[in-house]
């Protein structure tokens, strides 16, 4: 457990791990009663046929996912789904000289991850600000500390690092001179949408991650349609990253909610 | 010449009764209907129901066995040509198939066909065995496990070919399991069977694994050493109309809300998945994804209506599911289309906004279009519209492919025996002809299963 409802998972996949690149997602059914949940992946390793996932205790079907305990199976683990990371694609020669900041929050941190490292592997500037409610909720700062050059804490209570928003931590750190050419956020859709926001304001072009609900995951459902650039997408195959200014937020925040009564219900029924 | 026997009906669970469970609304024929109605069949020389049949089910024959009372002879007979007899019994448009076809039909009711296929199917519990041809050393991969990738599948293995499915969801089945729902085919007693059978057969179903994403086909063949591949991957993606409140919450489409309830069990109070039909509920369309999903909504608790932009005549689902659907009471509002969905201030829907219709000039289908009737707009107040248009096939694994070409509606450029425009590569069923039935898929499988042999041999 990373915090007391966040928890890090390294599952055996190997076919998964041998295809996973930065952005993409997974798709985990716990049980043969669960639904099937999208996890974005929080690290690969081919050689040990591997993918870590980090999960949040939300409803019924998370509660399934962090209840197996080390050497159990889930029921299935099905990906990597969706886009790799834009970066992913480019070329050398687009990628020199550009200068990433990922505006990390909550359980949006571990995504963020595979991402850095894959930058800061091939020797981009990267620098990486996490934010929490408080200080024994950021997570990832050791592995994100290894994985960029410049790694910003913020907390909203001050406990840790600058005290505030990730947001306002950008402001700040480009106030002071720093200097940056894209931005990606992943996080909770508030948040994505405040940094979309400041990032408008501050000119930098920004992506952002969106976690909306899905079922299969393939664009077979269309649960996670979302509004981007006034044209109705799949987060699952036309995505999951989509330019932050093009992302009609409102919207995606409201679908996200469609199933809350049904979820109560159900999460009444497993957590106790 | 004696007197003519009628057609023995079948007996179905009241409609009352029905519209509140999900248990199969048709029991089938037992063994005396069954082999009463099989002594309508007259045996014609020249059987115009084996013609009409896509996959060419040897049907006087099977009868033959059945009026005989040998349900053991008539499934084998149904096996040379069917892996999924209980499935087709099911869901097949017999009447504008072999039924439609039937001589009997001319002047008064054909053979039962579909139902005597259904009941050699469930009262054989073990499947036929079939010896194997050579040894399995040539490995074929089928993309998809839906009616195509089963019969592709089976026959291959029939005739000694070392056969893997790679399925993307987390149950085989393909449509079958995620799309139809257990009231007209049950998952357990009648789909998992058949499906065991042809494991059975010796062909090994991998889930889970999305071709394009997990494992491309290029690696399949470089890297794992199949030496062809069947891509059987139906059409899955659903269409929208493209009018305005269509992204408010509770506008489903047929597969999100058939998938939920079918696939993940959300009728099920044992099951987690979330679903959500309503207290009144509009499914937009005519086919049978509109009557599965509306007589899905109803069985849930939801007031239900089918709002179709033609006239009864010309909805394209079979005549018994919408008699059925009409029997267990929704509601068939016809010449009407939406032209908008209104939400309410938290931006759920709250009105469907139709238009009414009526038919012009018949176009190149032969239907006569629907004009709209300028200012009769009207609300229909309702808390949730499922989209049931049709579906397009997915383009991923022609995207991830060197070598394939797509037609202009999106799916796999092949020719009449499955061959696509790259060697080695084969494709059949709604990913080559977009949404169609079980049955075209099967025989498209068996077709493409025929060129896979024949491109081994030679190869």
């Amino acid at each position: 457990m990373l915090t007391p409802n966040i928890c890090k998972m390294v599952v055996s996949a190997p076919r998964i791990a041998k295809a996973a690149l930065p952005g993409q997602f997974l798709i985990v059914l716990a049980n043969e009663e669960g639904e099937r949940i999208p996890l974005t992946i929080s690290d690969y390793n081919r050689e040990a046929g591997t993918v870590t996932i980090v999960t949040q205790l939300i409803g019924a079907s998370s509660a399934a996912i962090i209840a197996k305990e080390e050497g159990e199976f889930f029921r299935d683990v099905v990906g990597p789904l969706g886009n790799p990371s834009e970066f992913v694609n480019m070329d050398e020669s687009q990628l020199k000289g550009q200068r990433y900041i990922f505006i990390a929050g909550g359980l949006g941190t571990a995504p963020v991850y595979p991402q850095a490292k894959w930058l800061h592997d091939r020797g981009i500037a990267v620098d990486v600000i996490i934010g929490a409610r408080t200080k024994d909720l950021l997570i990832y700062t050791e592995e994100l500390g290894s994985a960029c050059d410049n790694l910003f804490l913020c907390t909203d209570d001050g406990s840790a690092g600058f005290h505030g928003v990730g947001t306002a931590c950008l402001e700040q750190l480009v106030a002071e001179g720093h200097e940056y050419t894209k931005a990606v956020a992943i996080g909770p859709m508030i948040m994505m949408k405040f940094a979309t926001l400041t990032c408008k304001k501050l000119g930098i072009p920004i992506d952002v991650s969106l976690n909306m609900l899905m079922v299969d995951g393939t664009g077979m459902c269309g649960a996670c349609r979302v509004t981007v650039a006034g044209k109705t997408r799949f987060a699952c195959v036309d995505g999951p990253e989509f330019n932050g200014y093009d992302v009609d937020f409102d919207e995606a925040m409201r679908r996200l909610g469609q199933y809350k009564a049904e979820e109560a219900e159900e999460k009444a029924k497993y957590v106790k | 010449m004696a007197e003519r026997i009628p057609r023995v009906p079948v007996r179905e669970q009241d409609p009352k009764v029905r519209a509140h469970n999900f248990d199969e609304v048709c029991y089938g024929y037992n063994l005396e209907e069954a082999m009463t109605e099989a002594s309508r069949c007259l045996h014609c020389k020249n059987p115009r129901c084996v013609t009409a049949c896509p996959v060419s089910i040897k049907i006087p024959e099977f009868i033959a066995k059945v009026k005989e009372g040998d349900i053991h002879g008539a499934a084998a007979i149904i096996a040379e040509d069917s892996s999924l007899p209980a499935v087709c019994g099911r869901v097949c448009p017999q009447e504008t198939q072999c039924e439609g076809s039937c001589i009997l039909g001319v002047k008064g009711e054909p053979v039962a066909i579909g139902k005597l296929e259904r009941f050699v199917a469930d009262h054989t519990s073990e499947g036929v065995a079939h010896p194997s041809v050579e040894g399995k050393s040539k490995k074929v991969a089928v993309i998809g496990s839906g009616p195509a990738g089963l019969a592709c599948a089976s026959d291959l293995a029939k005739w000694g070919y070392d056969v893997t499915i790679f399925e993307a969801l987390h149950k085989a089945g393909g449509v079958l399991e995620y799309g139809i729902p257990e009231f007209r085919l049950p998952k357990e007693k009648v789909l998992k069977k058949e499906i065991e059978e042809v494991k059975a057969l010796g062909v090994k179903i991998e889930t889970d694994v999305i071709i394009g994403r997990t494992v491309s086909i290029d690696s399949l063949i470089d890297d794992e050493g199949f030496e062809a591949v069947f891509v059987g991957t139906g059409a899955g993606l659903p269409k929208f109309m493209g009018i305005p409140g269509e992204n408010l919450n509770g506008v489903f489409s047929a597969n999100e809300f058939l998938t939920r309830n079918n696939l993940m069990k959300a009728f099920r109070e044992d099951y987690m998945t979330p679903i959500h039909a309503g207290a009144k509920c509009c499914v937009v369309g005519g086919g049978n994804v509109a009557m599965d999903a509306a007589r899905t909504a109803l069985r849930l608790g939801a007031d239900t209506s089918i709002i179709y932009r033609r006239t009864e005549v010309e909805l394209p689902a079979r005549k018994e599911e919408v008699h059925h659907a009409k029997e267990e009471g929704i509601d068939f509002r016809m010449l009407t289309n939406p032209v908008e969905i209104i939400g309410d201030e938290k931006g759920w829907v709250k009105a469907l906004r139709c238009i009414k219709m009526e038919l012009g000039e018949p176009d190149e289908s032969g239907r006569r279009s629907p004009v709209p009737i300028p200012g009769s707009e009207f609300e229909i107040p309702t808390e949730t519209v499922i989209m049931a248009l049709g579906t397009a096939p997915n383009p991923l694994i022609i995207n991830k492919t060197k070598g394939l070409e797509a037609t202009r509606r999106g799916g796999l450029v092949a020719d009449e025996d499955g061959r696509t425009t790259r060697e080695g590569i084969f494709a059949g069923g709604d990913a080559v002809t977009g949404a169609a039935t079980v049955i075209l898929a099967m025989g498209a499988g068996r077709k493409a299963a025929k060129a896979i042999d024949e491109y081994l041999k030679t190869k």
